[in-house]
C-alpha cells in the first residue's frame, strides 16, 4: 500500500514539476506569477486528443503507434509553445515596465479567456483520450507500476537534465541566467531582452504541453478546468523548491505529489486538492525562499 | 526598401491574423478558422484606422472644445441636480419594472457593497486580494447557520456575521501581510480555496455541496422583507451605508493613511505611519462589507451552497473594481453594474460572457488601467 502509493505520488509529482519548471522561469525572469501556464497545460492536453484523433483517422495510427503519439508530442509541443509565445506578446509584454499588479491581472484574464475559448470550442463535458497501452505493467510483491508510469517518470527527468544542460551550457541559457540577474545590466551587455523572454516561454509552454499530453494519457479523461487546479499545484511546487530554481522546481514537485498521494490515502481524501494550497501558504509564511531558494532581500 | 516596409505595415494585421488563425485551426476545423481569419483581420484593420482617426482629431481644436464642453455639463449644480434625480429614479424602481428587473437590481446592489468592500482592500490600501470570495462565503453561511441552527433573525445575527467575518479578515491577513504583492495575492487565493473545499466537505455542518436551505428572509416588525420590492429598499439602504461610510473612512484619516502606503509603502512608514497595523485594518474593514453582502445574499436567496463562492466569483469581483477604477467609489458602483447589466441584457451572449470578461481584463490592463472612471491611483504610477 504504502509502496504503491509512493509510486504513485513520484508519476503525480513528476508531472507537477514539469509544470512547475515554467512558472519558475518565467517567474525568475519577468518576476511575474504566470496565472495561464496552466492552461497551457490543459491546451497541452487537449491538443494531444485532437492530435491522436486526426492521426488516427487518416490511418497512421494504424499503420504505426509510436510514430503517429510521437507526432502527436511534437505537434502539441508546437502549438503549445506558439500560444506561450503568443500570449507574452499581447499580454505580458506591454505591460513590462508597469507595475506589478498590472501583469498579474492581465494572465488572470488570460487564463479566464482560455479557459472559456476551449470549453466554447470543444465542449464542456470531459474528453476522452483513447486507452493505447491497457494497464500493462510489471509487478513487485503486490506493487505494480505500469509502463506509462514509468515512462512519464523517465521522460520527465531526462526533460529536465535536458533543460538543466540547456540552462548551463548553451549560450542561451547563460543569456538566461543574466537576464535573470539583472535585466538592464544584461541589456547593456548586447542580450536582446525580447528574444530571452520569449525563449522562456516556448520552453516553459512546450514543458506544460509534455506534462499535458502525459497526464491526458495517465488519467484518459481531459476537462477544460484542469489547468487551474494543476496550475495552483505546480506553483505550489515551485515555491516549495524555491522559485527561479530549477531543481527546486523538481524536487517541489515530487515532494508535492507525494504528500498528496500519501495525504490522500492515510489522512482524508476528500481534502486532497487542499493540501496544496496549505503547503503553499506555510511555506509562503515560514521559508518565503523555498528549500533551495535563496531568502530575498527586498531593496530599497 | 521602403517600399517592403510600407508592403510589411500593410500586411502585418493580416500576418497576425494568419498566426491567430493557425493557432486556433485545431481546435474548431477548417471552416471556423477561416472564419475567424476574416473577423481578426476586419479588427485588426478597422482598430488600425481607428486609431489614425482618433490622432487626427485630437490634434484639431475641436476635439479640445468637446472636452470643456463635457466638462461643464459636471458642473456642481448639474451634478446636484443629476444626483437628485438618480435618487428619485432609485427609490421609484419596485414601480417602474418588473419583478425580473428588480431580481437584478437587488444583485447589483449586493455586488456594489462587495466590490466597495475589495475596493477598501485593493484599491485604498493596494493590497491584491484573490480570495475575497471567502469573506462573502463566510458571512453567507454564519447567517445562514445561525439562523437555521439557532434561530437568531437577521437583525440579531447580522452582528455576528459582520464581526465574524471582520475577524476572519484580520486573522488573514496578520500572517499574509508578511509578504509582498504577488506572493500576498496568491495566498489569499488559497485561503479563499480553502474556505470553499471547508464548507464542501465539512458536511456535519454544513451540509457539503447540497448546501443550507430554509434561511428565513429579514423582516422589519414582523413583517417579512421576502417581497422584491421591500428587498430592494433593504440593499439600497446597505448600498447607500457602504458608501457613506466608506467615503467618510477614505477621507479620514486612516484613509489617507491608506493612500500613502499604497503609493510608497517606505515613505510612509517613515512619515511614522504604522504601515502593518493600517494594513490589518484595511482587510478587517474591507472584509466587514463582505461580510454583510453575504448576509443579504443569504437572506435574499434563503439558500446558500459552496457553488456560489468560488474562485470565478472573487475574479468577477475584482473585475467590477478594477473596470470601474480603482480607488473610484463611483467607479466601482459603475463596473458592479456594468458586469451584472451587461450578460443580463445580452443575453444570447450569455455564454460568452466569461470570454468576454477574460480579453476585457487584458486590454483594460494593457490601454486604461486605471479603469473607465479611475483618476490617479494603483496603476499610474510605475
Amino acid at each position: 500500500m504504502f509502496l504503491q502509493q509512493l509510486i504513485n505520488g513520484i508519476t503525480l509529482g513528476s508531472v507537477y514539476a514539469l509544470i512547475a519548471l515554467g512558472y519558475s522561469m518565467v517567474y525568475g525572469i519577468l518576476e511575474l506569477i504566470n496565472f495561464a501556464h496552466g492552461e497551457i497545460y490543459m491546451l497541452g492536453a487537449y491538443l494531444g486528443i485532437i492530435f491522436l484523433a486526426f492521426f488516427t483517422a487518416i490511418g497512421l495510427t494504424a499503420y504505426s503507434l509510436p510514430l503517429a503519439l510521437l507526432l502527436t508530442l511534437i505537434f502539441s509541443i508546437l502549438f503549445c509553445s506558439s500560444y506561450g509565445f503568443t500570449i507574452e506578446k499581447i499580454a505580458y509584454k506591454p505591460l513590462r515596465n508597469a507595475p506589478r499588479l498590472s501583469p498579474l491581472i492581465s494572465a488572470i484574464g488570460v487564463s479566464i479567456f482560455l479557459q472559456n475559448y476551449v470549453m466554447l470550442t470543444q465542449g464542456a463535458t470531459d474528453k476522452v483520450f483513447p486507452n493505447l497501452f491497457g494497464t500493462a505493467g510489471f509487478e513487485f510483491q503486490s506493487v505494480r507500476m505500469t509502463y506509462l508510469q514509468l515512462a512519464i517518470i523517465l521522460t520527465s527527468v531526462v526533460l529536465m537534465v535536458a533543460l538543466r544542460l540547456f540552462v548551463r551550457k548553451t549560450r542561451m541559457g547563460k543569456a538566461m541566467r543574466a537576464v535573470a540577474q539583472d535585466k538592464t545590466m544584461a541589456s547593456l551587455v548586447g542580450i536582446n531582452i525580447d528574444t530571452v523572454i520569449s525563449v522562456t516561454f516556448i520552453i516553459g509552454s512546450g514543458l506544460a504541453a509534455v506534462a499535458g499530453l502525459m497526464v491526458a494519457m495517465y488519467y484518459g479523461l481531459v476537462n477544460y478546468s484542469i489547468g487551474y487546479v494543476a496550475g495552483i499545484k505546480a506553483f505550489t511546487a515551485a515555491v516549495l523548491g524555491g522559485i527561479g530554481s530549477i531543481r527546486g522546481a523538481m524536487f517541489g514537485g515530487i515532494l508535492l505529489g507525494l504528500v498528496e498521494s500519501l495525504g490522500g490515502s492515510y489522512i482524508s481524501g476528500e481534502y486532497k486538492d487542499a493540501y496544496a494550497f496549505i503547503i503553499l501558504i506555510l511555506v509562503l509564511l515560514v521559508k518565503p525562499g523555498g528549500l533551495f531558494g535563496k531568502a530575498e532581500i527586498e531593496k530599497v | 526598401m521602403k517600399s517592403y516596409r510600407t508592403l510589411y505595415e500593410a500586411a502585418r494585421p493580416f500576418i497576425i491574423a494568419l498566426w491567430l488563425s493557425l493557432l486556433f485551426l485545431p481546435f474548431k476545423g477548417i471552416s471556423a478558422a477561416l472564419i475567424f481569419f476574416i473577423v481578426i483581420s476586419v479588427l485588426l484593420v478597422s482598430s488600425k484606422y481607428l486609431l489614425k482617426y482618433k490622432n487626427t482629431i485630437a490634434e484639431g481644436k475641436t476635439f479640445k472644445g468637446y472636452r470643456l464642453k463635457a466638462a461643464g455639463l459636471f458642473s456642481d449644480r448639474f451634478s446636484a441636480v443629476a444626483r437628485y434625480l438618480l435618487m428619485c429614479l432609485l427609490l421609484l424602481v419596485p414601480f417602474l419594472f418588473r419583478d425580473y428587473f428588480i431580481d437584478v437590481a437587488i444583485l447589483a446592489g449586493i455586488y456594489i457593497i462587495l466590490a466597495l468592500g475589495l475596493n477598501v482592500v485593493v484599491g485604498f490600501a493596494g493590497l491584491l486580494n484573490l480570495g475575497f470570495v471567502a469573506f462573502y462565503a463566510i458571512g453567507a453561511y454564519s447567517y445562514a447557520l445561525l439562523n437555521t441552527r439557532f434561530g437568531l433573525d437577521f437583525w440579531s445575527a447580522l452582528p455576528f456575521s459582520v464581526v465574524l467575518t471582520s475577524v476572519a479578515g484580520f486573522l488573514l491577513a496578520v500572517p499574509a501581510l508578511r509578504l509582498r504583492g504577488d506572493y500576498l495575492a496568491i495566498v489569499t487565493l488559497g485561503f479563499g480555496e480553502i474556505t470553499r473545499l471547508i464548507l464542501n466537505n465539512w458536511d456535519s455542518v454544513t451540509r457539503g455541496p447540497n448546501g443550507i436551505s430554509g434561511i428565513a428572509p429579514p423582516a422589519i416588525m414582523s413583517v417579512s422583507l421576502g417581497k422584491l420590492s421591500y428587498y430592494y429598499y433593504l440593499v439600497l439602504f446597505f448600498v447607500i451605508v457602504t458608501v457613506f461610510i466608506t467615503r467618510r473612512v477614505y477621507t479620514s484619516r486612516i484613509g489617507r493613511a491608506w493612500v500613502a502606503i499604497r503609493e510608497d509603502e517606505i515613505a510612509s512608514s517613515v512619515t511614522g505611519i504604522n504601515t502593518t497595523l493600517y494594513k490589518l485594518y484595511a482587510c478587517a474593514f474591507g472584509a466587514f462589507w463582505a461580510g454583510l453582502a453575504g448576509a443579504i445574499f443569504a437572506g435574499k436567496m434563503q439558500f446558500v451552497s459552496p457553488e456560489s463562492f468560488t474562485f470565478m466569483e472573487s475574479v468577477l469581483i475584482l473585475c467590477m473594481v478594477i473596470l470601474g477604477g480603482l480607488g473610484s467609489i463611483a467607479g466601482v458602483i459603475v463596473g458592479a453594474c456594468l458586469l451584472v447589466l451587461l450578460p443580463e441584457v445580452l443575453r444570447e451572449v450569455q455564454l460568452y460572457r466569461m470570454l468576454a470578461l477574460g480579453i476585457g481584463l487584458v486590454l483594460l490592463m494593457v490601454y486604461r488601467p486605471q479603469g473607465l472612471l479611475g483618476g490617479k491611483g494603483v496603476f499610474i504610477r510605475s
